[in-house]
């Protein structure tokens, strides 16, 4: 198991190494330069000033000699300089996770709190009036454009109803709170955006649960469980769930990389500095270093997460070895 | 208003504006961009600025003289202005300042009508001489930009010091923080030299989302915004809204266009170019696309401007005169499939725009219609802007675009229309060349005298309505909300932002308290 480990490890490197290759190439691809937004069709502008700048910032050397130069500075864990500010990239990433994160934990929490039990109960309860209203909510609450809904809410709660604030994530006169203040303010600018970012997760994860407990209730083991004479909670929250629960632990490992990302549209709609609208904002003005340093973290915490979820994997079912061939279960 | 309100200006309260974008740099010789640009002008002074008639008056510089027929200008600057940090403002900072501006290592955009300069020489500490190398008529309206200080910059490197998220200047406001991606926070300057702004704090808060912003502004969470044409004409009349906000509409100096290539082989007859001017009705651009919050625009000046030519009248919306005239220039429907053709090539051709302008677009898709009218095929295209500028507009891949032109007040446009701003990346994008009009440009420059720069600008007016190297469009206007406890605002053809020092809020309808 340890050797299986230290082998996944150490291939994260090559990996990770093609991966930045590929986006840095892939990047370079769009049409025009970091600069451009500086320069461009400004009709007070010097012919020459796009020249120069474009040596200050390296960006008239050739794209092997420029991924290297910024190879060299990632080795020293140095991400460079944003070009549109000429801030380190690192803090200006620094800025925005926290928030991203805070509203993808809370969303996750969520989304596990709620659709858990809603799978489980629809599936205990297959065909019940229970399964078939949520089968339609949940359904609903998957097609319902994002954007659209929060808008919906904010109007609703926000204007109609005036008890939430509209957007942002604090107060305007946030400084001057007190602590426990400051935390129900925060709280309350989180409802709407975690609200509507975990809908989807929540549609999503409870379909998921339910498919998986219906297969597992169906298959021998349970069968046992109940000839067995246990209790019927028993039977479903120990025995079925815990086996149930594994594909939604490769699904949480999968998602560890999501949690750096924002939705770049609800952000935008709930003025939330986040991770979502750094990144396509350095798209859209080719800051590449913003853009490379999002790739990378992301591709890591991918690989990161895989590995996560594989380990875990082994402890939460007996019958997953890495080293020895798989053996049926007696 | 109501009866009760006071009728001397108290000090207090906040501001708080609702913006798409946060600023980038406050640095004012390198803030390119539109919400830097917004901050910018109310922390820092140039020497001069537009009053609300829109001539220049003194900022910094309390008078000059024009000397030696425009060679020279002698600034006589204003005495006992502080900086932000205390330390005065002298001569030393406006050489400063000039230096940076025309210093090779130094990106700014805006340095080109600094280049114009022969010297500038520091008489004293409040008198400052600048030396042309030829009479250049648009240098003094160019000493709006804004002045740094010497004593905090001189020797850094303005792409990375901290000025940039912490600048120190003399305006009517003073920086405090910036949130990045949130806010920007300003406080008055009490000791400003006009006189202390009434409005105590300046607030601007980043909402990336105009819906959201309008939600804000119902709430009261933004005091101030500007509006669509849809929120302005459709949203906001009812009595809630009216009982709680003021309304403004003013002219924008800016105004959209459709540019021809005219490289082109299809667009090189002027008369082909006059005709599809007949052929579109801007009145329904007007109407549709902006609400009919606008008007048609004859070309490169602004009914406000002094340059404007009220003589040129747009042509009537003729669709048979536009075939007609197609017909005499030889294009006409030989093979009746609808569409006309000359020497067997179809009249077909594509105007991109780029990516984010719905009233573009929409202007894009009338003038579309209105050509299928009278048999010529419009396609349409839109692109990412930076795609758009370098792959198309740049390396004049295109048969025809729209976009806009942001204006100065200073009429000067040889950089537009001159037939030497045509290398790659120069904004005579569609290769213009008219010799007569180069010859006016020229010598709109050099002259000072308003009346002689009247008749040059108003003759260049003429000509490009006539050579019609663009369809001149439309100028939307400004539309903006304010929250009614605002007083003091008056709208100006500069807009309502010129005065913002003497807008004061009576004390019992403050909002925001210290």
């Amino acid at each position: 198991m340890a050797r299986y480990i230290i082998r996944r490890v150490l291939q994260i490197i090559p990996i990770l190494l093609g991966i930045t290759i590929i986006s840095f190439a892939v990047i370079h691809l769009a049409p025009g330069k970091p600069t451009d937004l500086m320069l461009q069709l400004n009709p007070k502008i010097e012919y020459e000033a796009r020249e120069k700048l474009e040596r200050i910032y390296g960006l008239d050397k050739p794209l092997y000699a420029q991924y290297f130069d910024w190879l060299k500075k990632l080795m020293r864990l140095d991400f460079g300089n944003s070009f549109t500010d000429n801030r380190p990239v690192i803090d200006k990433i620094f800025e925005r996770l926290p928030v991203t994160l805070l509203i993808n934990f809370l969303a996750m929490a969520v989304i596990l709190i709620f659709s858990i039990p809603i799978g489980v109960k629809s599936a205990v309860k297959r065909g019940s009036f229970f399964d078939k209203v949520m089968t339609v909510l949940v359904f609903i609450g998957f097609a319902a454009p994002g954007f659209w809904l929060a808008l919906l809410l904010m109007s609703f709660f926000g204007v109609r109803l005036g008890i939430l604030p509209v957007s942002g994530i604090v107060s305007l006169d946030f400084e001057n709170f007190t602590l426990s203040h400051k935390t129900v303010d925060l709280l309350r600018h989180l409802i709407l955006p975690v609200s509507v970012a975990s809908i989807g997760g929540v549609a999503g994860i409870s379909r998921y649960m339910r498919q998986s407990m219906l297969g597992v209730i169906s298959q021998d083991y349970i069968r046992t469980a109940r000839a067995k004479g246990l209790s019927e909670r028993t039977v479903i929250h120990k025995h079925a769930l815990r086996n149930a629960l594994l594909p939604i632990i490769t699904i949480l490992g999968l998602s560890i990389p999501a949690l750096i990302s924002g939705s770049v549209i609800l952000e935008t709609i709930f003025g939330i500095p986040g991770m979502g609208r750094l990144m396509v904002e350095a798209v859209f003005t080719r800051d590449y270093n913003v853009v490379m340093a999002g790739l990378v973290i992301s591709a890591f915490l991918t690989l990161a997460g895989n590995l996560i979820a594989d380990i875990a994997y082994v402890y939460a079912d007996p019958r997953i070895r890495y080293d020895k061939i798989s053996r049926p279960v007696r | 208003m109501s009866l009760e309100t006071e009728l001397s200006p108290v000090y207090g309260d906040a501001f708080v504006t609702g913006q798409i974008g946060d600023a980038r740099t406050l640095v004012p010789i390198l803030a390119s961009d539109s919400p830097s640009s917004y901050i910018v002008s109310l922390v820092f002074n140039g020497l001069v600025k537009y009053d609300k008639n829109v001539e220049l008056t003194g900022d910094l510089a309390e008078s000059w003289d024009i000397e030696e027929r425009g060679l020279v200008i002698v600034f006589h600057l204003r005495k006992g202005v502080k900086w932000h940090d205390g330390y005065p403002f002298t001569a030393r900072d406006v050489k400063f300042t000039y230096e940076c501006l025309i210093d090779p290592d130094i990106p700014t955009p805006y340095s080109g009508d600094f280049r114009m300069i022969k010297a500038v020489e520091i008489i004293d500490d409040y008198t400052l001489k600048v030396t042309y190398k030829e009479p250049f008529a648009p240098g003094l309206t160019s000493w709006g930009m804004p002045i740094m200080p010497e004593h905090i910059l001189k020797g850094h490197n303005l792409l990375t010091t901290d000025f940039a998220r912490n600048p120190v200047g003399t305006g009517p406001y003073k920086f405090k923080r910036w949130k990045t991606g949130e806010r920007i926070d300003l406080v008055s300057n009490h000791g400003y030299f006009e006189h202390r702004p009434y409005i105590d704090r300046y607030i601007y808060r980043v909402i990336p989302d105009t819906a959201t912003m309008f939600l804000e502004l119902e709430t009261f969470g933004i005091d101030s915004m500007s509006l669509t044409p849809l929120q302005y004409t459709r949203q906001t009349d009812t009595p809630f809204f009216r009982k709680r906000f003021q309304k403004f509409k003013y002219p924008m100096f800016v105004y959209t266009f459709m540019a021809y290539n005219l490289k082109d082989k299809k667009f090189k007859d002027k008369t082909v170019r006059r005709a599809l001017n007949y052929a579109v009705d801007k009145n329904e651009i007007i109407n549709g696309a902006l609400l009919g919050q606008g008007r048609i625009a004859t070309g490169q000046f602004v009914p406000e401007s002094w340059a404007f030519n009220p003589e040129v009248k747009p042509y009537p919306f003729d669709p048979e005169k536009a075939k007609g005239m197609l017909g005499e220039a030889g294009w006409n429907d030989s093979d009746a499939d609808g569409w006309l053709d000359k020497n067997g090539e179809k009249f077909e051709f594509t105007i991109i725009i780029n990516q984010g302008n719905d009233t573009r677009r929409m202007a894009a898709e009338i003038i579309q219609r209105r050509l299928k009218d009278i048999g010529v095929k419009v396609n349409i295209r839109v692109l990412e802007w930076s795609v758009f500028i370098n792959e198309f507009v740049n390396k004049k891949r295109f048969e025809a675009l729209i976009m806009g032109w942001g204006l100065g007040r200073e009429p000067d446009c040889f950089d537009i229309f001159h037939s030497s701003k045509t290398r790659t990346g120069e904004f005579n994008f569609i290769t213009y060349s008219n010799p007569e009009v180069d010859r006016l440009l020229v010598e709109g420059r050099r002259t000072f005298d308003r009346s002689e720069r009247k008749k040059i600008y108003r003759e260049i007016h003429r000509i490009l309505y006539e050579d019609q190297p663009y369809m001149f469009l439309y100028i939307p206007d400004a539309l903006v909300a304010v929250n009614s406890r605002f007083q003091g605002i008056e709208a100006s053809p500069i807009g309502i932002a010129y005065n913002f020092i003497d807008w004061w809020v009576p004390k019992d309808k403050q909002r925001f308290k210290y």
